[in-house]
């Protein structure tokens, strides 16, 4: 049988697979340590960030600003200035994320004494990371560097990231494919809002802390519930743990990673291994906080698109009224128009994730490269627009879209792998 | 057929491309056949050809 198949089968075959594994992932957040303990191979004197790999020449503002946060935070430099030297110097090494099977969102600044999160595939036993979302305003994911985003990181690495670690494996773990699924019926989409699951998980986790805190039991409850954005990092490692397990098979057509380093988008897919296929980060259209103007804007960044490569985000847009008008998606009927379209470049829904103003559709799960490249429907991405100064925060939100490149080059390699040309 | 009588005979419609014009012609009950077509997408030969040959 597998002797006749054409090749055109055997894509169709390995997709299924794809799609099969996405499914049938168990993600469980299983503890919180800091990344030095979690990702043993990360070394010394690195940075881990957003989207495909870049060096500090070609960064943009806000991760060079967080950048140099992160040297301070890590101690390599005394002040922003030195470290900002040192991040020129060529001393420090950058590397992406997904290089340790980790993600971040916005600059994804992951060091190795910053808290992580632990999700755990327990269907097919690999992990992923995102460090915890560290709440709105003067942040270091949108290029925050000074001593009040500095001194929260090391409150969340000292204290709130052990003391959610207790409480997580105070009770074996906290399955997560039954939280998100309530989230979408409750009108989160989990990449622009998660504004449901972060208070189901603060409902999950709040008698655990209770039991295991050691310190700041009551800051660190209100750290969680002031922060509507707080699951979105537990949604990142989610989306990681499970698409992995989808990654690296043959004939597999699938898009395993998308991901932004602020001038450059970058996706990798199933049966091409690591490569990366880039091409340049987009201008997101969306609202501008009052006060700015699309030339304050950042181009696209983060890893946090990691969520639409599993159905969610502007795949699941049609379960977020709350989302249209906070990103300018226009109508409830245009959210609905935009996962109705997603449904047409990936390979089958997820009925374990339904959506209520769908019928109960289940989000559209699996982006199929050829069917992107087929019938010209880019992938939507649902995101935040960065500043594109260092360390000036979040000024809007909006849809983005990858370039139209990253796919072609895929398939491209994806028809040479195969001796097709 | 001289194009001032087209109207005046019985229509039958071949419909190519959007599906909402075949479904509002047979709401008003005129026969109609949609052939679910639509521009190509893909610009690039290289990529057409390709895709011609991987499916997709």
């Amino acid at each position: 049988m597998a002797a006749t198949m054409t090749l055109g089968d055997k894509i169709t075959a390995a997709n299924l697979e794809a799609h099969r594994r996405i499914l049938a992932g168990e993600p469980v957040l299983v503890d919180v340590q800091l990344a030095r303990d979690a990702i043993p191979s990360l070394p010394d004197r690195t940075i881990l960030h957003a989207g495909p790999p870049i060096g500090w020449e070609r960064m943009c503002g806000p991760m060079r600003g967080a950048v140099a946060g992160a040297i301070v935070f890590e101690g390599w430099a005394k002040d922003l200035d030195a470290a900002t030297k040192l991040a020129a110097s060529g001393e420090i090494r950058f590397e992406p994320n997904h290089h340790y099977d980790a993600v971040g969102p916005m600059t994804g600044m992951t060091t190795r004494n910053m808290a992580v999160l632990v999700v755990e595939n327990r269907a097919f036993g690999n992990r992923a990371f995102c460090t915890v979302n560290e709440g709105i305003g003067n942040v270091m994911r949108f290029g925050g560097n000074d001593a009040e985003v500095i001194d929260r990181l090391k409150w969340i690495a000292s204290v709130a990231g052990p003391a959610l670690g207790a409480a997580i494996r105070h009770r074996d773990g906290v399955p997560l494919k039954n939280i998100i699924s309530r989230g979408l019926a409750m009108g989160d989409e989990m990449h622009m809002r998660n504004a449901a699951c972060s208070s189901l998980i603060l409902r999950e986790l709040a008698g655990d802390l209770a039991d295991t805190a050691k310190q700041d039991l009551a800051r660190i409850l209100r750290f969680i519930a002031g922060n509507d954005m707080f699951f979105l990092n537990v949604a990142m490692a989610m989306a990681k743990a499970t698409i992995a397990a989808a990654h690296g098979i043959e004939h597999s057509t699938v898009v395993t990673t998308m991901a932004r380093n602020g001038t450059d988008f970058g996706i990798r897919v199933s049966a091409t291994g690591d490569t990366w296929f880039t091409g340049p980060a987009q201008m997101a259209r969306g609202l501008l906080f009052a006060g700015f103007s699309e030339s304050d804007g950042n181009p696209d960044i983060g890893d946090s698109c990691i969520t639409e490569t599993v159905g969610l985000g502007g795949f699941s847009m049609a379960a977020s009224p709350a989302v249209v008008g906070f990103i300018g998606a226009g109508s409830l009927a245009d959210a609905i128009g935009y996962t109705k379209s997603m449904a047409e470049i990936t390979v089958g829904p997820n009925p374990q994730w339904a959506l209520p103003t769908l019928n109960m559709m289940g989000v559209p799960t699996g982006i199929d490269i050829r069917k992107v490249l087929s019938t010209g429907l880019l992938p939507v991405i649902n995101t935040a627009i960065a500043n594109k100064l260092p360390g000036r925060s979040q000024i809007g939100a909006g849809i983005v879209n990858p370039p139209l490149t990253c796919f072609e080059q895929a398939f491209v390699k994806f028809a040479e792998l195969n001796g097709v040309n | 057929m001289e194009t001032d009588k087209l109207l005046q005979a019985e229509i039958r419609v071949i419909n190519i491309g959007l599906r909402e014009f075949a479904h509002d012609l047979r709401t008003c009950k005129v026969p109609v056949v949609h052939v679910d077509w639509s521009p190509p997408a893909v610009t690039d030969p290289r990529i057409a050809s390709l895709l011609a040959k991987l499916g997709g």
